[in-house]
């Protein structure tokens, strides 16, 4: 059986969720009440069992870091292997490379270090809870170059607009990857790909000054190369910007994609944290909502995400919210629409509203 | 190897009896409790926190579960490569080899391990019992008081005290007696089965237990007995905040349920001393728009869409609409369907119970404990 190897390529992700990125990359934004935006891909590259994965990450990657460690809470630390953060350490004075290219001609050695044949390259952006098996398989057994992982999608929103769309021949051989927005086969940024057709094709890229492996390697090579898709039919979304974000955690609170979303396939791996079971006193009251461990509730709380070790206390109202790991909601404030990154305090009575197109948003530890 | 301060020795081996049901596959440190931990995980982050790393965990009855559990130590950060936890079931050598035959004989057959540490003290801990104790306090106890042996205590009220280990002390809570189980208590004081001993001392005293066949190797009844009648320095430690030995169905449901008051010393919440234990990765709880919660403890992985009071729900629950918990305690993966009533019950892991089912603890003596047998004779 051939080997597969993971990469998450986090270069061209920009910084999507204003105050939320301010200090850290989109991959680590907190999402769905304990997991950042980076488990889901992660997660699916362990469960197709991947034994190792690089991160290449240029820009804020601090809060990355922490919260990958040495990817143990994953099963990635290994004696060989494993996970490997590599932020830029780029000392080849001969280097001409630009781009993501950098990143790929500075960690050639990841690449020739390892047995596998092929690589399983992601973004983060991506969210659905799978293994990618069927798709090496199916990219194994057509002898492809390359296998894009699609979804189809039921209707164009507005995370949908940036992302690529699939056209294939009869054959189902890829034959142009377009902006065409009445084709619904959207290309999710992860695709697998035989080691040495990747190798080759950053070979080309920085011998032709290009900067963008996907864009100027794989899509410019369509002819040359055999691509193939492979569709995923389970539930997936975008997150790539604010309101996209807030959208698809308020979804989560919808049964349906609550069970689709962790239920369908094991579960989906996050740091370990030591967080004692959410403790709800007598005076609160809480629907339609989620909530992570270490939560202390005295309040009302209504369709909202809780992220661990929030306190509400009494006569509290939070609608429609998105409130970070460990933010104190005292007496009496009321918040509606709101985003609240981690460690912020709401001080006695206070009330603040945004929409659900534009929440308002408060930046870490802001006490106010 | 460096000369270490103090080993703890964790018993642990316990089968806890009187746990009926609850401990039929597995040892009483290893119940679940709290909603997300297992009894031993209080001593165990008790060991953490107090400074002491390195912990010989002796295990005897239905090991299984309780060694998954603990692993190498991991969440307690007792994975070292020198001390940290190691765990000590009973073994054969060339001279043969036996069970466990009492807590000191325990002790006994693994004086090989503490040896190699060349410890000062040896801390003898038990891992059933709920509480949040500094053992450095009580390390500085024996010190200052220079003594052989340290018992610590915790005042009882006086028409329970002789359910208990009473010990007799001066002024100064230097022992000059122990009684077990008085019939007329002189003091309150209760021994609260937590130990420490001079290594040299106990190592003698334990050398020569073992020799003796009318001994039941108990530190209760042969060790601390003689060790007063040779007139060893033996002194209280007076504890003063929360402990509760849940040896009944009564006292784990107390126990589970002293968890959901404010007042009292002991907290999961308390960041200055956290509770540790294994963690899983199950998805936030969610609870939907016909939930009702109240005053309960509920776990990650829980789906609520009933109503929930006074009740401590483990991982992955589910509660169907319209039904009802109260003063209840639900192990992990327990599925409640519709339109249930379940009072003060405790219901075992992975349990099923069907929709319109009616479980009223009250009409028994202690909270009720149902499996999987209990629900088949119900349908």
């Amino acid at each position: 059986m051939s080997k597969l190897m993971g990469l998450i390529n986090l270069e061209h992700e920009h910084e999507f969720l204003e105050e939320l990125t301010y200090f850290r990359c989109g991959a680590a934004a907190p999402f769905a009440g304990r997991y950042r935006l980076i488990d889901f891909t992660l997660s699916n590259m362990v469960k197709t069992n991947i034994t190792e994965v690089a991160i290449f990450t240029s820009r804020k990657y601090r809060s990355l870091m922490d919260h990958l460690g040495t990817g143990g809470d994953w099963e990635l630390a290994r004696r060989h292997g494993g996970l490997f953060i590599l932020p830029p350490d780029w000392n080849d004075p001969t280097d001409i490379s630009r781009g993501d290219l950098r990143h790929f001609h500075n960690n050639r050695d990841y690449f020739h270090r390892s047995k596998a044949e092929h690589v399983l390259i992601s973004g983060s952006q991506f969210i659905a809870n799978t293994s990618y098996d069927e798709a090496f398989q199916q990219h194994l057994d057509t002898g492809a170059d390359v296998t894009l992982i699609t979804t189809s999608i039921q209707e164009n929103l507005p995370e949908h607009t940036a992302q690529l769309r699939v056209e294939k021949d009869e054959n189902g051989r890829v034959t142009n990857m377009t902006n065409d927005q009445n084709n619904h086969e959207v290309f999710s940024n992860a695709y697998i790909i035989k080691k040495d057709v990747l190798i080759d094709l950053v070979d080309q890229c920085i011998a032709f000054h290009r900067d963008h492996l996907l864009l100027h390697g794989v899509k410019e090579n369509i002819s040359k190369l055999n691509i193939r898709t492979f569709q995923y039919e389970g539930y997936s979304f975008f997150v790539n910007s604010v309101e996209s974000f807030f959208r698809h955690n308020m979804n989560l609170l919808h049964p349906d994609a609550y069970h689709n979303l962790f239920f369908n396939n094991s579960y989906v791996k996050t740091k370990i944290s030591n967080q004692p079971p959410v403790k709800y006193r007598h005076t609160s009251d809480v629907k339609d909502s989620l909530l992570a461990n270490g939560c202390v509730i005295d309040g009302d709380i209504s369709n909202s995400v809780i992220f661990r070790g929030v306190e509400v206390h009494k006569g509290a109202v939070i609608k429609n919210s998105i409130i970070m790991q460990r933010c104190i909601i005292e007496e009496g404030v009321h918040l509606e629409n709101v985003i609240l990154d981690k460690d912020v305090k709401i001080t006695g009575g206070q009330k603040f509203m945004g929409s659900p197109e534009k929440p308002f948003i408060v930046a870490k530890r802001k006490v106010i | 190897m460096k000369k270490k301060r103090c080993v703890a020795m964790l018993l642990a081996g316990g089968e806890g009896k009187r746990l009926g049901l609850l401990t039929k596959n597995l040892a009483k440190p290893a119940v679940p409790f709290g909603g997300k931990y297992r009894i031993i995980d209080f001593t165990l982050s008790n060991c953490t926190n107090s400074g002491i790393n390195t912990v010989g965990v002796l295990t005897q009855y239905s090991p299984l579960i309780l060694n998954t559990h603990i692993g190498i130590g991991k969440p307690w950060d007792l994975d070292r490569q020198y001390e940290g936890l190691t765990i000590l079931s009973p073994y054969t050598a060339k001279q043969g080899g036996s069970w466990y035959k009492g807590t000191a004989d325990a002790i006994y057959q693994n004086i090989h391990y503490i040896d190699q540490y060349d410890p000062e003290y040896v801390l003898v801990i038990s891992g059933d019992h709920i509480y949040q104790m500094n053992y450095e306090h009580l390390l500085q106890h024996h010190e200052e008081k220079q003594s052989d042996a340290t018992i610590s205590v915790i005042e009882v009220p006086w028409e329970e005290a002789s359910r208990f280990g009473i010990l007799n002390t001066h002024d100064d809570l230097e022992i000059y007696e122990f009684d077990e189980k008085p019939e007329n208590p002189k003091s309150n004081l209760a021994s609260m089965g937590i130990y420490i001993f001079n290594w040299k001392a106990l190592r003698s005293y334990l050398v020569d237990d073992a020799e003796k066949d009318m001994s039941d190797h108990d530190f209760g009844k042969d060790i601390i007995p003689a060790m007063l009648d040779e007139g060893k320095r033996m002194y209280a430690y007076r504890f003063n905040g929360y402990w509760k030995d849940v040896g009944t169905i009564q006292s784990y449901w107390e126990a589970n349920m002293d968890l959901l008051e404010e007042d009292l010393s002991l907290s999961l919440n308390n960041k200055e001393w956290r509770t540790y234990s294994e963690d899983t990765n199950y998805p936030p709880q969610y609870l939907e728009a016909t939930a009702v919660v109240e005053n309960s403890l509920i776990n990650s992985g829980s789906w609520i869409s009933g109503t929930v009071k006074s009740s401590i729900l483990f991982e992955c629950i589910q509660v169907g609409s319209g039904s009802m918990i109260k003063e209840s305690i639900l192990h992990p993966r327990v599925t409640v369907g519709k339109n249930c009533t379940i009072n003060r019950a405790i219901i075992m892991e992975n349990v099923v119970i069907p929709d319109n089912t009616v479980i009223d603890g009250a009409d028994y003596d202690e909270p009720v404990v149902i499996n999987e047998e209990y629900v088949e004779q119900l349908t």
